[in-house]
This record gives structure tokens, C-alpha cells and sequence, in this order.
């Protein structure tokens, strides 16, 4: 199941042209605060009626303006999590959670409720109103709410922008769980690159109501001109590996294609898929394989792509089948003389650390 | 008891109306949405008698719309008891409107839209979501116009008179017993019903909207 959006709208100051796909996975809608992403997502679930476009869910036409079609939100069958959770104060959070299923169709499967309270461990919550729950209880309850109504798409508008830090890493892993386990099309709009790293698997970027970017997570966070919305210190490149053999030393070993990474990672079971988040400002480039260093982690690649803005510089490596960002300073590019193609070396002086299925704990694991 | 079965349902039948109403002022914008709100209120404003008269020469047996209901429907209003709740009802209803209208306009829409992705159509999102919230203003709503509708004296006497048994509220009762001499006592006891139906009809108003506050509040 494909969501296909395309629609255009016209506000006082700005106007929006937006056209993309969500495959199954996480989509993340990426932008600054008035790039128009909460007004794609309202569109998509009915709450705002676009002057033009046609979205489709699967088979299901959702708005065809050219044929005059539009269908309620009621009947879009589409889970929101809206940022400020809007839990019905008047009712309990086990009929907040229930409340969807009085209106999902009879005789469709839809996702068990014990599952969906197991899976976002809100069981201890059921009978509690949600004026006494914490911002991050509430995040979770709406989620659930939203899964229980059996949706053919989910939509989270920024859910954790209301949230400490915490609390973030309170949902995170819930969010990851979710992903890997509902074979749902999920919209999330984020303008955290953290966020969008962590979950994304494909990304949408808006800039001023247009999309200037999108495609597979890795290749978009990986592409120097798309890096830079992120700013310079989030640009990083995302890498998706599997945990090999622990030495004796604690350290374990991850194989990229271009050399092994060494990491600790306490607790993490052997072939689990992990997803590495390496930053742009933390890779340092050689020319010659350093030696008499301490980092451990050196990876051979190939410069594929230079780009240079306001004297800071952000080169694309290739590093196996994989992608690697680097931010260097104008001169230390001129005294590196690099160019496309040429072959260098990656040092890798930290990396964060997210598990790619569900199971074991996130963490951020530092190695020098 | 007359007052107590003519203030009953003059609540009861203007409920309904006073809650479109209500939410017509309170969400929609159309053209006359200032009219509708002055002809809502003018019965608070204008003089009862005033409202009294304008009641007979409409609903009364030769009035514009009652003539042709007593022809039609053999429905005649004046000088009956229903003539009674209707002059209470409408005295009672910019009342009414106006704690619904603010209870109404209190509600959060996104709440509602929520409730709409959520699967549920129109009618069901004001079932589920509008009508539990605004509950305590529909009840403050119809205890003041029941209140009001009680001691409502200048429109039911000019509309229906003061015949006993029939249209004899009890404000009107005590307003004849204290003409006749040596009545005093007798009306005295009536404005201790008055009291005492006045004060109930309170504390039940402010339990009830203290529960359901409680209720909806998510505490």
C-alpha cells in the first residue's frame, strides 16, 4: 500500500506544490516550522481541503479535485497523531483507546488490543482520565487510539515536539517497534534530523511549500546539498549494518565494506541489524592510511561528490555500498586536493547508535 | 404543582430548539446571525407584558398564527396551561441559549476533528465528543430557565390571565391571595414553596455540573 500525494494550495504568503509517494516504512516530512508540512498532513486526512491535487491510498481515491471527489475524514480511514495528543478528556484511556473501534467496519481484523497495549506498555494506564497522565503517557495513549482504529495509513504530526528530551527517548524506541512491526504506511513530520535519522526509511524534504528533496532516507541524508537543510550540526549520513563478533575487550565489530567499525555495544545480540547515525563534523578525511592513532575506527572510501558553502566544505564518500558525509573547512580541502574519485580514508570519531528491529535497548554509544 | 408541570415542560420543549440555536450561534456564520440573536434575547429586554401582548395577538384565538391553528388543529393556546409554558418557555430562553452558546463555544474543535479521524461521522462526533462536553452548560442552561420559567409573572398573566386551575402559576397565586384580604398567610406559605423550589433547584444544578465538570475534566 502506496500513499500518493499531490496538491496544490494557496495561503496568504505562501503558496504550496507538494507531489510524493509513502511506501510502506516511515516518511518523514521534513522542514523548517512554516515549510507547510502540517498543512500536507491535514490534507491527507480531510481536515483541510486543498484547491487542487489528487491523493491516493493503495486503490482508494482520497481527493481527486479535477473529478470534484473528496471523501470525509470520517470515511479515509487514517490514524492521526496530532502533536498536542487531543485524548478525550471525558472518557477513561481504555475507551479513548476503544473509541475508533465503535466505528471501524464489522469483520476486518483489526490490530488486537492487547497487542497495541502491550506494544506501547500502556496496560497500568487503562482505567486512569487523561487529565492525570504525563506528556509522554499521552503520546503513547494517542498512538495506540490511532492504531486501534484499524487505519490503512498513519499520520504523526511531530508527536514528540511537545516532549522533554526524556520523554523523547521514552517513545523513540516504542515508535521504532511500531515500525518494524505494522505493515502501515506511516507520514511523520518531524523537523528534528535526529528524529528523521532514527526512524526515517524514506525522506521527504519541504523547503517553502515545495519538496526540494526526496527518496530513500540513506541517499537523502547522505547527499551534501539536501544534508545542508539540515544544518551543519546534524548533517550526518545514516548506515545500516549488522553486529558481528564481540572481541574479548568489550569491543564489537561492525563490517561496512570499507573496514570493520568497533563499537560497544553492551547487550546486543549478534546479527541484530543496527542503524548508525555518523555526523558530518565528527568524520575527519586522510589522504594516507593514518597511523600511530587512537581512533580505531578508519574506513577506506572514495570521494564521490564536493560540495562547499560559506567556507565549510561537505564531501560524499563512498565506503562499500554505503555512504558516508564529511564536513571539513575550505582549506583543509585545498591542502588535501580533493576531487571525485580520489581515495581516502574516514576517520570516525563518533558514532549514535539505533537498533534497526525491535529488541534491544537504544543507546548512544561513543567510541573514540 | 400547576407551576411546577408548566415550567417542566416549557424546558423540556425548548431544549431541543434552544440547543440548535445554540450551536448555530455559537459555530456557524450565516446572513441574520445577529438578527436571530437579538430576536433570541429580545424577550430578556423587553418589558414581560410587552412580550405577553405580542404572545396574544400571535398564538391568541383571533392572532395571526393562532387563528388558523385553532381552525386547523383545534390547538388553542391562550388562557390554557400550555399558554402558560409557552409564554415561561420563551421568557426562559435567551437564558438557556446563552449558557449553552458559551459551553458550546468553550469546546475544543480540534477534539472534534479528532473524533472525525477517529472514524466517526457528524452526528456521531456530537454524540460522543460535543454533547458529553458542553453537558454542564445544558444543565445550568435548563435549571436557570426552569428557575425563570417558575417565577415568570408579567407575559403568562397578559397571555393567559390568572384563571384558577387553569393558568394560576404561582406567582400569580400569590399575587391574588395578597389582594384579597386576610390572604397573607396563605401567601406566605406559597412563597415558602417558592423558596424552597428556588433553593433545591440550585444545589441539585450545582451538584450536578460539579460531577460531570469532574467527569469531563479527565481527572
Amino acid at each position: 500500500m502506496t500513499l500518493s500525494v499531490s496538491l496544490q494550495h494557496r495561503f496568504p504568503g505562501i503558496t504550496l506544490d507538494v507531489r510524493f509517494d509513502a511506501p510502506l516504512g516511515v516518511t518523514a516530512l521534513f522542514g523548517r516550522s512554516g515549510s507547510g508540512k502540517t498543512t500536507v498532513v491535514n490534507a491527507v486526512a480531510g481536515l483541510l481541503r486543498p484547491d487542487q491535487g489528487r491523493i491516493t491510498l493503495g486503490d482508494r481515491v482520497l481527493l481527486d479535485t479535477a473529478r470534484g471527489n473528496f471523501l470525509p475524514p470520517h470515511k479515509r480511514r487514517i490514524g492521526y497523531v496530532f502533536q498536542d495528543a487531543r485524548l478525550f478528556p471525558h472518557l477513561t484511556v481504555r475507551q479513548n483507546l476503544l473509541y475508533g473501534c465503535w466505528f471501524a467496519p464489522k469483520g476486518r481484523a483489526g490490530a488486537a488490543f492487547d497487542q497495541v497495549v502491550d506494544l506501547l506498555g500502556i496496560a497500568p494506564l487503562l482505567d486512569r482520565r487523561p487529565g492525570r497522565l504525563s506528556g509522554g503517557e499521552k503520546s503513547r495513549v494517542a498512538l495506540g487510539r490511532a492504531l486501534l482504529s484499524d487505519p490503512d495509513l498513519l499520520l504523526m504530526d511531530e508527536p514528540l515536539a511537545a516532549l522533554d528530551e526524556a520523554r523523547k527517548s521514552e517513545i523513540l524506541p516504542y515508535l521504532e517497534r511500531l515500525r518494524d512491526t505494522v505493515a502501515l504506511p506511516i507520514l511523520y513530520v518531524s523537523h528534528s534530523p535526529a528524529e528523521v535519522a532514527r526512524l526515517a526509511t524514506t525522506v521527504v524534504m519541504l523547503e517553502a511549500g515545495q519538496v526540494s528533496r526526496a527518496g530513500p532516507a540513506d541517499e537523502v541524508l547522505a547527499d551534501p546539498v539536501s544534508a545542508r537543510g539540515f544544518g551543519p550540526r546534524e548533517a550526518g549520513a545514516v548506515l545500516n549494518l549488522r553486529v558481528g563478533a564481540t572481541d574479548p575487550d568489550g569491543l564489537t565489530r561492525l563490517e561496512t565494506g570499507g573496514g570493520a567499525l568497533w563499537l560497544s555495544l553492551p547487550g546486543v545480540a549478534e546479527g541484530t541489524a543496527l542503524r548508525l547515525r555518523i555526523l558530518a563534523r565528527d568524520v575527519m578525511l586522510a589522504r594516507q592510511q593514518p597511523e600511530a592513532i587512537s581512533a580505531l575506527n578508519v574506513l577506506d572510501g572514495t570521494v564521490r561528490e564536493i560540495s562547499e558553502q560559506d567556507g565549510e566544505v561537505l564531501v560524499r564518500l563512498a565506503v562499500g555500498e554505503a555512504a558516508l558525509l564529511a564536513q571539513i573547512t575550505l582549506r583543509s580541502a585545498r591542502l588535501l586536493e580533493l576531487e571525485p574519485g580520489m581515495r581516502v580514508f574516514a576517520v570516525v570519531k563518533s558514532v549514535a547508535v539505533a537498533p534497526g528491529t525491535a529488541g534491544a535497548g537504544a543507546g548512544a554509544g561513543t567510541v573514540i | 404543582m400547576l407551576s411546577l408541570r408548566v415550567s417542566f415542560w416549557a424546558v423540556l420543549v425548548s431544549l431541543p430548539l434552544g440547543l440548535f440555536i445554540a450551536h448555530a450561534l455559537a459555530r456557524w456564520e450565516f446572513p441574520g446571525k445577529q438578527v436571530l440573536n437579538g430576536i433570541v434575547h429580545l424577550p430578556l429586554i423587553l418589558p414581560p407584558v410587552v412580550t405577553g401582548y405580542l404572545l396574544l395577538m400571535t398564538f391568541g384565538r383571533k392572532g395571526t398564527v393562532g387563528y388558523y391553528l385553532d381552525q386547523w388543529f383545534g390547538i388553542v393556546f391562550a388562557f390554557r396551561w400550555t399558554g402558560a409554558a409557552m409564554a415561561a418557555a420563551v421568557m426562559a430562553f435567551p437564558l438557556m441559549v446563552r449558557a449553552m452558546r458559551l459551553a458550546i463555544e468553550a469546546v475544543d474543535p480540534k477534539l472534534e476533528q479528532a473524533s472525525a479521524t477517529l472514524g466517526a461521522s457528524k452526528p456521531w462526533v456530537w454524540l460522543t465528543v460535543t454533547l458529553p462536553m458542553i453537558l454542564p452548560g445544558v444543565i445550568a442552561g435548563c435549571i436557570l430557565a426552569f428557575a425563570k420559567a417558575m417565577g415568570e409573572f408579567g407575559a403568562t398573566i397578559t397571555f393567559v390571565s390568572n384563571i384558577p386551575g387553569q393558568t394560576r402559576t404561582l406567582p400569580s397565586a400569590i399575587y391574588s391571595f395578597m389582594q384579597v384580604p386576610g390572604g397573607e398567610a396563605q401567601a406566605a406559605r406559597l412563597v415558602w414553596v417558592a423558596i424552597v423550589i428556588a433553593m433545591a433547584a440550585l444545589l441539585l444544578s450545582e451538584w450536578v455540573s460539579r460531577v460531570v465538570a469532574r467527569r469531563i475534566s479527565g481527572q
